[in-house]
């Protein structure tokens, strides 16, 4: 479903990338398995193309895939590392969020070849020579692969994700005790990095982010 | 699909609300293409930076009833304290009898006698009650067999003032310790009314003609309109600069911000020239195999199998302090004795520990190690490398929080409305070196510490002087520069050079001659920013001009770091000199001091405080410093 929206909204920058694009939309169709083939291995370069998603707002025309082709041997293996070696030495306005790169921050949620994500855990798929990139469905595109993540923050305060107790502490300042198996419920609880990767990709919360909570707000919730 | 067409639809309410007469004076200065709308605001307090610091001192302030905004670049939760593993340190006494006095023993000697024992005292003594309240917030810290919180061994604490053996004194969440604190602090701002500004960038100091701090002024990176926030107490807490440096554990968002906003406002940065390494940085990526690793019982070894560390430090082995360890790694490598095919790191195992205990005290790393390095940990060692960490040096401030200069001859001068907490300050707890999981202690600790200061020399509501007509106008020039300029560098080339530069010249062992070609480099690059490129011009998530600003806060940072270094003839802790190996306490117990006037670095030093606050304690005087 997702990869049909996708198409719908994108058009393809068709000056350099026609080819390219048809086989990026014929590997969408395909299953998993039967599109990757495996390039040539050559010992210095191995070229790979990232369609990533753009949009500037300043110059509001049609959203579109623009195509930026990169040598994987000189490139760390995750797809944050091609998006930071895309804007170092390609195009300095490519614009997405990232901080901490190793996957505990949140920041970097998108979709990638049609799955929401963190870029920078997700490996670079080195035998394919194309993937693709969008921000994360649904959302309000602010720039390129930025979102507008408002909603799904206003979402996870109005549960009001603090620690309320039964019964209030007798006196302020003391240790709780708490079980080595009461705290085992807890695991699996509070690892959340609202990155919004779940959410956005539930049919529910896309169709309606006003009502349905989402699964990162409930999942807090039910702490 | 994305909903990008009707987005420009939804409308910044605020917009219309606050815009000052000012406002429209400013749009007009810039009649090119270039036109910002500022907007004012007035709060009793601004916070900038929502870390562990941030939020603390928020929480305090809207605690103590005022009106607080907190201004950050990052969504709270994605702060760079949400990476912090390890855990917290605190004098709990729920795994062996403890005292603050020994960790504050334990702190002093780690900072190799250059933090400030007041400072040290009161973060010491705080500790239990400031863990205790984050107990109470809902951290889901770990547990002892009898519910108390769970107390791990970490590098450099001890017992009895270093006679009793390895402490146990280290709160933890698991692996996931900043997450967890980051998290639940972050609930905690919620149910208090304080005014979050995420997603803007501060770029500048508002300071008066007498000096006084009356606020900032900040960039909203989503739709480029400036804010002037006036405020009667500032309190900064942006976090290190570790990405100054080519390898680092920190975020690409740890651009030292801050301490630029200080330097450039005429005030010191303290003590830049002491950069920790930590020893378990993952070979290749740079992400953190925690020191809690090795509390857990890992072990260091190098290509022979040698558990290297007993040669070193025969008495704390591979829990000696950070810059102990790490030096005595990058000794093994020089002397060929590192593995893997270039022989250029060293191995961390693991596996020789029990799964069940990986899995509950380790899983966060566990599951880093196979991501970044491809490793089991429950059957294979993992590659790792000293990695720029921690960065000691900072805001100067005093144990209040306050921020302090030279002024004649007073080296304590208070800086009237502003305040510094967390990793951008120097208060100076970490001295030379700072001790594993003192970091998040010393944020909360001191982010309370400056609500608690506020609420001790303002009440909510005071009345404020009016900003002065062109506050913030430089600024606005400046970014504007910034946003056009049209040189020949790319933003990423001249940060790589810098990046460069300190990993080569200001490393974990120094010379005066890698220092002094470090400074002609440094500056060199600096220059060379005069140069720089940017391409977007754009004022809706303009993440090229972002950097830009980055980059040249990093600069600030990198240059006034490697002076300072350069200046420094002695070792003591992370400082280390091959051409003056031992410290020199006659000559060097004191503070160095880096003015950025006219882009040049100048230094300046004020003594260290060897006093504590009251007769609880006695003062630790110097001895030499072996684990
Ligand atoms: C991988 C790793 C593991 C660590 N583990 C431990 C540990 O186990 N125990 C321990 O004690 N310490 C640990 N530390 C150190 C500790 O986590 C940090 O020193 C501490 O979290 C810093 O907190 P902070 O609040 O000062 O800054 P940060 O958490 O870095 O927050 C900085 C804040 O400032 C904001 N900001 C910055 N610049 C601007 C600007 N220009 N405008 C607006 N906002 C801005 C950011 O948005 C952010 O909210 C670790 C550090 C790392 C890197
Ligand atoms: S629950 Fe959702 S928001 Fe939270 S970490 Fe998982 S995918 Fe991300
Ligand atoms: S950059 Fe932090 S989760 Fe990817």
């Amino acid at each position: 479903m997702a990869t049909t929206l996708l198409r719908r909204s994108t058009t393809f920058k068709s000056s350099s990338s026609s080819p390219l694009s048809r086989l990026i939309l014929s590997r969408l169709h395909a299953s998993e398995s039967s599109s990757t083939k495996s390039s040539p291995a050559s010992s210095s370069t191995k070229m790979k193309t990232f369609s990533i998603y753009r949009w500037n707002p300043e110059n509001p025309t049609k959203p579109e895939l623009k195509n930026y082709e990169i040598n994987l041997k000189e490139c760390g293996p995750m797809v944050l590392d091609a998006l930071i070696k895309i804007k170092n030495e390609i195009d300095p306005s490519l614009t997405f969020r990232r901080s901490c790169r190793e996957g505990i921050c949140g920041s970097c949620a998108m979709n990638i070849n049609g799955c929401n994500g963190l870029a920078c855990l997700t490996k670079i798929e080195p035998n394919s020579d194309s993937s693709m990139i969008t921000p994360l469905p649904h959302m309000f595109v602010v720039k390129d692969l930025v979102v507008d993540m408002t909603n799904f923050y206003n979402q996870y305060k109005s549960i009001e994700p603090w620690l309320k107790r039964k019964n209030p502490p007798e006196e302020a300042g003391k240790e709780y005790y708490q079980s080595k198996e009461n705290r085992k419920k807890l695991d699996g609880m509070y690892e959340c990095i609202l990155c919004a990767c779940c959410s956005t990709s539930c049919p529910s919360y896309w169709w309606n982010p006003e009502s349905y909570l989402g699964p990162a707000a409930l999942l807090q919730a039910h702490r | 699909m994305w909903r990008c067409v009707t987005r420009g639809l939804r409308s910044h309410s605020w917009k219309t609300s606050k815009i000052s007469p000012i406002s429209s004076s400013f749009s007009r200065l810039f009649s090119s293409d270039s036109s910002y709308t500022v907007v004012d605001h007035t709060y009793d307090a601004v916070v900038v930076g929502a870390g562990g610091a941030g939020l603390r001192a928020a929480i305090g302030l809207s605690e103590h009833g005022f009106n607080t905004a907190c201004i950050t670049k990052l969504f709270p939760t994605r702060s760079h304290t949400v990476a912090a593993q390890g855990g917290i340190n605190a004098a709990l006494g729920n795994m062996s009898e403890d005292d603050w006095r020994w960790h504050m023993y334990d702190t002093v000697k780690g900072s190799d006698w250059l933090g400030d024992q007041d400072a040290i005292q009161y973060m010491c003594r705080e500790a239990p009650k400031a863990v205790i309240e984050l107990e109470n917030y809902g951290l889901p810290f770990s547990r002892t067999d009898d519910g108390k919180i769970y107390q791990r061994a970490f590098g450099g604490q001890s017992l009895n003032f270093g006679k009793g053996g390895q402490a146990y004194r280290c709160a933890c969440a698991a692996d996931r310790t900043g997450h967890a604190l980051l998290h639940t602090l972050y609930g905690q701002a919620m149910r208090h009314n304080t005014q979050f500004f995420v997603e803007y960038f501060a770029l500048d100091l508002l300071m008066d003609d007498e000096g006084n701090c009356q606020g900032v002024i900040a960039l909203n990176m989503e739709d480029g309109t400036l804010h002037r926030f006036r405020s009667k107490s500032t309190i900064l807490a942006t976090g290190g600069y570790g990405r100054a440096y080519f390898s680092a554990t920190s975020a690409h968002t740890c651009t030292g911000d801050g301490n630029a906003m200080v330097a450039r406002a005429g005030l010191p940065l303290e003590d830049l020239e002491f950069v920790q390494f930590h020893p378990t940085g993952i070979y290749g990526a740079g992400c953190l195999i925690t020191e809690g690793s090795r509390g857990e019982g890992g072990i260091l070894r190098n290509s022979e199998g040698e558990r290297f560390m007993e040669r070193y430090a025969p008495t704390a082995k591979d829990l000696a302090s950070r810059d102990v360890v790490s030096r005595s790694m990058t000794m093994e490598i020089r002397e060929g004795r590192g593995v893997g095919p270039m022989k250029d790191h060293i191995y961390l195992h693991l596996n020789h520990l029990p799964p069940d205990v990986l899995k509950e005290r380790l899983p966060g790393i566990s599951e880093t190690a196979a991501i970044f390095a491809g490793v089991d940990v429950t059957k294979e060692p993992i590659p790792v490398l000293p990695t720029v960490h921690y960065n000691m040096g900072g805001i100067p401030t005093n144990h209040y929080g306050e921020v302090v200069t030279i002024k004649g001859d007073d080296p304590d001068a208070v800086i009237p409305g502003l305040l510094a907490a967390g990793e951008a300050a120097c208060a100076s707890v970490h001295g030379a070196n700072r001790l594993g999981a003192n970091s998040l202690l010393d944020i909360v600790v001191f982010g309370r510490a400056c609500a608690n200061r506020v609420a001790e020399i303002n009440k909510p509501g005071e009345k404020q002087k009016p900003l002065a007509k062109n506050a913030g106008e430089k600024t606005i020039e400046w970014l504007d520069k910034l946003r056009n300029s049209n040189g020949s560098l790319p933003t990423s080339q001249i940060r790589l050079n810098m990046q460069r530069v300190m990993q080569n010249n200001a490393a974990v062992f120094r010379t005066q001659s890698t220092l002094e070609e470090g400074c002609h480099l440094i500056d060199k690059t600096w220059e060379s920013f005069h140069d720089v490129q940017v391409k977007d011009r754009s004022l809706i998530w303009n993440s090229d001009l972002i950097e830009t600003i980055e980059l040249e806060n990093l600069l600030i940072n990198a240059c006034v770091t490697m002076h300072s270094a350069e200046a420094r003839k002695e070792s003591r802790g992370a400082h280390a000199r091959e051409d003056f190996t031992t410290r020199d306490d006659e000559k060097w117990m004191k503070h160095s001091l880096g003015f950025w006037e006219n882009e040049k670095v100048r230094l300046d030093y004020r003594p260290v405080h060897m006093n504590t606050l009251d007769n609880e304690v006695e003062s630790f005087p110097p001895k030499a410093r072996v684990y």
